[in-house]
């Protein structure tokens, strides 16, 4: 049984996202999405600098059994990214909401995030398939 | 729910991750496939293969009939007993029906094993050409059969089985089995390492794979049994080769016993015909070295030749650390090949399709 953690908010495309409190947000896959993958491999972020809108393809992870495109949960600038994931892609699999994060986001619209699910919305979409 | 092996509740208990399977419901990995991978190419892992259709033919024209049946010729198996041979099964028109594994008893008793997801269309087509032949075909859906492969995979089975198997165990060569009572031991195998093949009564398989288990050797999933028996060159039915690809052109040529010229197995005159017209393609290897994994469909680039390649079967190789593929392209393909990845051209060296031998790279 895949954990889902309170607290967080999620999109249904199984990244979660933490508002730090700051004015970012910090991105990763779920638990359920790291298991649904199996074995990571590698992980394509995107570039600090870019300007993302919510919904934007923001990187790829592939696992050995397939690819799967990450979504930007929220508009903003990419303020900094996971380099440890070139290295070690399966940190990804062992810790999906500590040290396996992808991207932080400076928020543009800080609004977006009332629009997210929130754990008991992501779990029923989890338990939906 | 789909067809459920001997093993089905140990797989369960173990936490393996049940998906359907050519109809059957199997364990696709317990964790992680990368760990189970390198548990079969540094020691020992264990797969359930009990789904695979086991077919026992025999009669007075057992032999006439697999002559004609199959590519590879089972002549090469006379006074050998328990000795194994790889062939395709084809079709009038050339196409590979399935690939197959013949075991020999004797010149009136072979045992085949053919794949879970064929089982249908190979029996229906074994039926149909058994026609004329004093033959009977016998399925044996009454044996489980457990797949232990790795360098200490014979040495940890030889440790959890009775004294009978062991001394069978100690005089079997590579590619030949060996029957023990109501097991049937075979040193086959789909992953590159040495290791055996053993066909036993159901009943019997949980105990056995429990005392495996106990002795080291790790429960691997079809994920794993995929990267591996990639790495080792050896193809998978449905992905490198189906009903409307030549053996010569799916790395199976070496399957295909041309001599003597008067064995007329089915197939034969397409082939022939295909070699005289010039076969355009093969099966080659591919090595990527870049960011990203090659997928099975993803399209090839050849230089110099007007007609696309295709990945027929991709993956990450856990021994290499990078991705690797078979792929279908034009004859004329040189050192170096374009694949399309995500939308971009990126180049993947070609070699002949084999990847790791032993636990080693082996190109």
């Amino acid at each position: 049984m895949s954990e889902v953690i309170s607290g967080l908010k999620y999109i249904a495309s199984h990244e979660w996202i933490r508002d730090e409190g700051d004015g970012t947000v910090t991105v990763g896959i779920t638990d359920h999405a790291q298991e649904a993958l199996g074995d990571i491999v590698f992980v394509e972020l995107p570039e600090v600098g870019a300007e993302l809108s919510a919904g934007d393809d923001a990187g790829v992870v592939e696992s050995v059994k397939a690819a799967s495109d990450i979504y930007s949960p929220v508009s903003g600038e990419v303020v900094a990214i996971n380099d440890d994931l070139e290295d070690a892609p399966e940190t990804a699999n062992s810790s999906p909401y500590g040290d396996g994060w992808f991207f932080q986001i400076k928020l543009s619209d800080a609004s977006e995030l009332e629009a997210l699910l929130d754990a008991d919305a992501y779990q029923e979409v989890c338990d939906s398939e | 729910m789909g067809n459920r092996t001997a093993l089905f509740q140990v797989h369960s208990d173990l936490g393996g991750k049940i998906v359907d399977f050519g109809g059957w419901d199997m364990p696709l990995n317990y964790g992680s496939q990368i760990e189970e991978h390198n548990a079969v190419r540094q020691k020992a892992g264990m797969f359930d293969v009990s789904h695979m259709t086991v077919i026992d033919v025999t009669g007075a024209d057992a032999r006439a009939y697999l002559r004609k049946l199959v590519t590879h010729d089972v002549a090469k198996l006379d006074g050998q007993p328990g000795k194994a041979l790889y062939s395709g099964m084809l079709n009038e028109q050339g196409g590979v029906i399935d690939d197959l594994i013949i075991y020999h008893n004797s010149a009136t008793d072979y045992r085949v094993v053919v794949n879970c997801a064929t089982r249908e269309k190979d029996l229906a087509w074994m039926n149909e050409q058994a026609n004329g032949f004093d033959v009977t075909l016998t399925e044996r859906p009454e044996f489980a059969m457990i797949a232990i492969q790795g360098p200490q995979a014979i040495e940890l089975t030889k440790s959890v089985v009775c004294d009978d198997a062991v001394a069978a165990i100690n005089e079997l060569k590579p590619f030949v089995a060996s029957e023990v009572g109501s097991w049937y031991i075979a040193r086959t195998g789909y992953s590159g390492e040495d290791g055996l093949e053993i066909m036993l009564p159901g009943d019997q398989a949980a105990d056995f794979w429990q005392r495996l288990h106990n002795a080291g050797v790790e429960p691997c999933g079809l994920a794993a049994r995929d990267t591996l028996r990639l790495e080792a060159g050896m193809n998978l039915y449905g992905n490198d080769m189906t009903d409307d690809v030549s053996p010569l052109e799916a790395n199976m040529a070496w399957t295909v016993t041309w001599e003597p010229e008067d064995r007329d197995f089915i197939g034969r005159a397409a082939l022939t015909r295909q070699k005289a017209d010039g076969v355009k393609n093969k099966l080659v290897g591919l090595v990527f070295e870049g960011r990203g994994v090659l997928r099975a469909g993803m399209r090839v680039e050849v230089e110099g030749s007007d007609s696309d390649g295709i990945i027929t079967s991709g993956a990450f190789s856990p021994t290499l650390g990078t991705a690797i593929a078979f792929a279908r392209v034009p004859r004329t393909v040189g050192d170096e090949v374009q694949v399309e990845l995500r939308g971009k051209l990126a180049p993947a060296r070609v070699i002949k399709p084999c990847f790791v031998r032993n636990g080693a790279k082996a190109f």
